[in-house]
């Protein structure tokens, strides 16, 4: 047991779960009793609140072990999330300020809202409320495994209940004060956590490579490594094999982060369209943070004796335990003390958050559509306080239960599972053109056919003959027995090859339902509602839809 | 600065819009995927990719400022100063 780190961790923590308890007088409206209020934190956060919502949204625990982990272990490959973060903002500039401004003219609350709106269609809206909540729960129990392999590095690490108690009383706490305080907590933590993390992986950029020779020296000590592994996918460079995979899982993540709830979630809190703009010039800081944190996994390397810690509870080294072995090795005991701090509180605001979002999906477009049409706001803000309770103690046994390696999985599985909903939430932002039964056909396909190429990928290195990976050999890619790209060894991300297949089927049959002139519902948008801001007289108050 | 163009569908184009496309060159990876000219010791590879992330920002904070102007309603009135000063406020 590490007690000076542990100290400092849970004075920590206790203050952030401080500040979470509070947070429901902050900037408070009339009533916590409506969705716009609990689930939306009012809809006014300003430019620096959203910038650190959003940045704690977005960028959580898992990204700040597991990034550095993949570089650890595969080099370049792992450097995917910085394209990624790079084109992820200039994609959605235009389309997110759509999204906000008809959510804001309507009172959507979810992506879910939105479709309903748009094409009037109860099961549409159903079917992306579903694949919404069932991409973000494997979300939330993959923060437990960031926030596990701190506490794992600190010591805690027994097998069976007892090793998992520290990380039940975090998320008890955890969801106590998000029952209270809605998005008003993940909001003022965000500053603590965000604070805190920028300190850290600055003094480590910075103060490692110097400690450690220099970035040449770091670079030679990874280049060392790779050249003498067997495997040729590993290395400071991309090979010819993996590039496309490189480009698609970074084009393919990019499109798919503003389709999860929880993004969308925070967006939808911001006051209005400038704020959303200046922060998609102000987010980047978080892209260059997290490529300097990537850049640590060869720090890990370079450093002498880093290596993963086993996991009691399986028997196998847990490799997200890099980044804080390495603090635990460079750095005093308080500063590593710290450093965990920070990774461990940003588990819990993207938790919170992702656990508000699926709420909100819950009460909005399954309990008020289907089982309780005439629900009040107050009753809808009850009934999202508590599924937020079930979310989290959902999320605890799924980690406590199974094997963590099974929400990785998920989360893997997740990122292709959200991408389907693109024509609905997206494309619809602009065009109608897309029919429901178009969307509904190439979601089935796409969504089909993506988990049908996840299964078959195998990973021989861990043991697995299913769910091994996201990255297709070409040569595998099969229609109906055809191969078109036979023999070839160039890896794609699944996701882009289940999204194209989605947008063709969509298409046909949007074609199609169009000649035979089949019903597309009632749309309940207006054109001028793509562009209200804050302020339009048009617009009713916050929190009276 | 140009009245934004209306369509039927609502869609108001800007040309600076296209700026927003440049980010995108770091999904073709093979004029880059390099070692040399290193920086600092960082093969070209790394440091470039970084160096992207300043792209971003510079085309996405051109954008908005070359269409900040534009009114987002048919009567927009004078709310957007308020919304200014009330962005100010929060810093």
């Amino acid at each position: 047991m590490r007690w000076t780190e542990l100290i400092i961790f849970s004075a920590l923590f206790l203050g952030v779960s401080v500040l979470g308890f509070v947070a429901a007088k902050w900037k408070a409206g009339a009533t916590l009793d409506h969705l716009d209020e609990w689930g939306l934190g009012g809809r006014k956060f300003g430019s620096w609140i959203t910038w650190f919502l959003i940045g704690g949204d977005i960028y959580t625990a898992y990204t700040f072990v597991a990034v550095p982990a993949l570089m650890f272990s595969s080099g370049a490959i792992g450097l995917y999330a910085l394209p990624y973060t790079v084109v992820l903002y200039p994609i959605i500039f235009m389309p997110l300020l759509r999204m906000w401004s008809v959510s804001r003219a309507h009172g959507y609350v979810t992506p879910a809202d939105f479709v309903r709106g748009r094409y009037g269609s109860r099961f549409l809206a159903l079917i992306i409320a579903i694949t919404g909540l069932v991409a973000t729960m494997p979300y939330i129990a993959l923060q437990l495994v960031g926030l596990e392999a701190v506490l794992r590095t600190m010591g805690i690490n027994g097998a069976g209940i007892v090793g998992h108690l520290p990380l039940f009383i975090a998320f008890v706490v955890l969801a106590v004060y998000t029952y209270q305080s809605g998005l008003r907590a993940p909001a003022l933590i965000a500053f603590v956590k965000d604070i805190l993390v920028y300190i850290v992986i600055i003094v480590a950029v910075v103060y490692l490579p110097i400690k450690l020779g220099g970035w040449g020296e770091i670079f030679g000590a990874a280049k060392e490594k790779f050249d003498a592994t067997e495997s040729e996918a590993d290395g400071l460079l991309l090979t010819a094999n993996n590039q496309l995979q490189y480009a698609t899982l970074a084009l393919g993540s990019a499109l798919a982060l503003f389709l999860y709830p929880h993004s969308i979630t925070g967006v939808l809190a911001s006051k209005g369209r400038n704020v959303i703009k200046r922060n998609m010039s102000a987010l980047p800081a978080y892209s260059l943070l997290l490529g300097l944190l990537a850049l640590l996994g060869f720090v890990a390397i370079a450093s002498d004796g880093v290596e993963p810690i086993i996991n009691q509870a399986t028997g196998r080294p847990d490799t997200n335990t890099i980044i804080p072995v390495l603090f635990q090795n460079e750095f005093s005991s308080w500063f590593a003390g710290i450093a965990f701090a920070a990774i461990g509180i940003g588990a819990l605001v993207p938790a919170a958050i992702m656990s508000i979002a699926a709420a909100n999906l819950w009460t909005r477009n399954i309990y008020k559509e289907f089982l309780k049409k005439d629900a009040t706001p107050a009753q809808e803000a009850k009934q999202a306080k508590l599924a937020s309770l079930v979310v989290k103690l959902g999320a605890v046994l799924v980690i406590v239960f199974i094997d963590p390696q099974f929400s990785i999985d998920l989360q893997l599985i997740g990122g292709v599972v959200i991408l389907q909903t693109l024509p609905a939430v997206a494309i619809a932002l602009y065009t109608r053109w897309l029919h429901i039964w178009g969307m509904i056909a190439g979601w089935v396909v796409g969504m089909g056919w993506g988990m049908f190429l996840l299964y078959n990928i195998p990973n021989p290195a861990a043991g697995k003959a299913h769910f091994g990976g996201s990255a297709l050999p070409l040569g595998e890619l099969s229609l109906f027995g055809w191969h078109p790209f036979g023999g070839s060894t160039v890896q794609i991300y699944v996701g882009i090859v289940a999204l194209a297949s989605n947008l063709l089927v969509a298409v046909v049959v949007t074609a199609i339902a169009r000649k035979i002139k089949a019903a597309n519902g009632v749309d309940q948008t207006s054109p001028e509602d793509y562009h209200v801001d804050d302020g339009d007289k048009s617009l009713k108050p916050v929190g009276t839809h | 600065m140009a009245p934004p163009k209306k369509s039927a569908s609502g869609i108001r184009w800007s040309p600076w819009n296209l700026l927003l496309l440049v980010p995108l060159l770091l999904l073709i990876t093979p004029y880059y995927n390099r070692s040399g000219p290193e920086f600092i010791g960082m093969p070209f590879f790394y440091w470039f990719q970084l160096a992207g992330v300043a792209v971003g920002v510079i085309c996405t904070s051109v954008v908005f400022a070359m269409t900040k102007d534009k009114p987002t309603t048919p009567a927009p009135g004078p709310a957007g100063d308020v919304d200014d000063l009330d962005e100010g406020a929060a810093r």
